[in-house]
């Protein structure tokens, strides 16, 4: 089955089509639209805020410099890689909760989430008690290997990897529940063993949302900054990522750190627009 | 039963986040009877000192409540010009006092304490540092506050003074935050200020240096000139520049002005 059967297929048909959505429309409950207006204007005005008070006639000038470059590709550089790691471990950790029963997978599930609501600042400490140059594992790292991870590139990449990937696995793991278990009986009956069944049948059936959980996971990454400044450090081109320097433009600069917040902002707002349309109402 | 608990629910939501949007804080400052909270904006590294004065305060003037917003110097400024609603700004450093001074929300600060650095290494000082020199070695590992916080321009003042070049392997966002690192182990040396030395309480090892002289750092307080709470806050700037105040920040290790 090639993927975009398996799209097709696992896109489950709306309950209601166009016609049933606007009959309800035209007798919205105000009690409902009251507040989801103002809700909306809630979530909203802070980025109109943002581009109100843009500098516009410096703003190209502003990006242009050099700081704000290397900060730029630095996040972009380590969001990437840590999208990639959360890849490659992510996604056998949903599949493992998904489809495999143990004891405790409650418990483990919830785990795995943590990351999702504790604050990013306790999420950089906890990573410095066990990777720091004193940590529990940092420590052997160190005398080991003469690795040591805070005040690297590598820290910030790790820092933004266990903050993201959550999104990764939460939406990962939904696919999967969600993905027909016949195809992958049928591929196993004729002979396929679990890993060419997961590889070429429950991959592709799952694979938007794949893309949907990876492209959260990069976002996430990407506006990361209390585990980063915690854990790595703020040194400019090595842990400086964007959102530091936001932060610490604001204390000297505040237009610049409109400026890049503008960046940011920028950037997520093209990415999760687009995946919305693509990825997001499947499953 | 559940249906129309939840819709009540997201009425008085609504209701609620709607007034919330509406007024900043409690109208308690304005009561006809002259104000009964002042509201303090101070530097991070006042939190202890000014906690206890404010107590004192409180004491003083039954009825009264002191609230405090203790951060970065710079980011409270901001807040400041950007209409937050405080009576007293109290400064780590004169320039981020002159932002908003320049900014016409405060005039005639006065100076009422003075900070120096110190070295600060782990307690077992496994880099054996023990002069502002050692700082400089590459298999040394320093933190040093960023050069757009006072604690930052003070560093990099006293380095020029001493001629030294340090390259820290992280710039950090205030001076807690660079003594935390000291304090976890995670490098081997950090300039912060003294009273963060004393307030860290036996985890780090302060070490002063001459060039500290030349990086002294002022703390400027004023009365803010929309101050709510007007009169309170200027009884509250005289408690802080009294004797009782200066006994307060001189045993947390300030210099006097």
């Amino acid at each position: 089955m090639t993927s975009s059967q398996a799209r097709r297929h696992s896109r489950s048909d709306p309950p209601d089509g166009p016609a049933g959505r606007r009959e309800v429309s035209g007798r919205l409950p105000w009690m409902l639209m009251a507040p989801a207006v103002a809700g909306l204007v809630f979530l909203v005005s802070p980025l109109a805020g943002l581009l109100i008070r843009a500098p516009w006639p410096t703003l190209f000038q502003r990006l242009a410099e050099p700081q704000v470059m290397e900060a730029l590709r630095l996040s972009l550089v380590t969001a990437t890689v840590a999208t990639a790691g959360c890849l490659v471990l992510g996604v056998p950790l949903a599949w493992l909760l998904a489809r495999v029963e143990f004891p405790g997978r409650r418990l483990v599930r919830a785990l795995v989430t943590v990351p999702l609501v504790l604050p990013p600042v306790v999420g950089g400490v906890a990573l410095l008690l066990v990777l720091g140059r004193r940590g529990l594992l940092g420590q052997w790292l160190e005398s080991a290997f003469g690795i040591t991870l805070p005040f690297t590139t590598a820290g910030v990449i790790v820092a933004e990897a266990f903050v993201a990937m959550p999104f990764l696995v939460i939406s990962v793991e939904g696919a999967l529940r969600a993905a027909d278990r016949r195809f992958e009986e049928a591929a196993a009956t004729l002979g396929a063993s679990r890993w060419t069944v997961f590889r070429r049948v429950t991959l592709p059936l799952i694979m938007p949302g794949v893309v949907a959980g990876a492209v959260l996971c990069w976002a996430r990454a990407l506006g990361e900054f209390g585990a980063t400044i915690t854990f790595a450090g703020n040194f400019p081109g090595t842990t400086r990522t964007m959102p530091l320097a936001v932060y610490l433009a604001l204390e000297t600069e505040p237009e610049a750190a409109i400026v890049l917040s503008l960046v940011l902002l920028l950037v997520s707002v093209v990415i999760l627009a687009g995946l919305r349309d693509r990825w997001v109402n499947s499953p | 039963m559940f249906r129309r608990l939840s819709r009540w629910a997201i009425v008085a939501l609504a209701i609620a986040g709607l007034s919330g949007c509406g007024s900043g804080r409690p109208a308690a400052s304005t009561s006809a009877g002259g104000a009964k909270e002042v509201t303090v904006f101070a530097a991070a590294s006042l939190t202890a000192t000014f906690t206890q004065l404010g107590r004192s305060f409180e004491a003083a003037h039954p009825g009264t409540t002191v609230t405090f917003n203790f951060g970065s110097s710079a980011t409270l400024a901001q807040q400041i010009i950007q209409g937050a609603p405080a009576d007293v700004f109290a400064a780590a450093s004169p320039a981020t006092m002159k932002t908003v001074t320049d900014a016409s929300q405060a005039s005639s600060p006065v100076t009422f304490a003075r900070n120096k650095l110190e070295i600060a290494v782990p307690e077992d000082n496994p880099a054996r540092v023990d002069e502002l020199r050692d700082l400089t070695g590459s298999t040394v590992k320093v933190a040093l506050c960023a050069e757009q916080v006072p604690c930052g321009a003070a560093a990099v003042k006293a380095l020029h003074a001493a001629g030294l070049k340090v390259t820290p392997v992280t710039l950090e966002q205030d001076v807690k935050a660079t003594l935390t690192k000291v304090e976890l182990g995670e490098v081997d040396a950090a300039l912060v200020y003294r009273t963060d030395v004393i307030a860290s309480a036996g985890k780090v090892t302060g070490i002063a240096f001459p060039e500290a002289d030349q990086a002294i750092n002022d703390y400027p307080i004023a009365t803010l000139s929309k101050a709510p709470a007007g009169d309170l806050a200027r009884r509250f700037v005289d408690l802080v520049t009294s004797r009782q105040g200066r006994d307060v920040l001189t045993r947390a290790g300030f210099g006097a002005p």
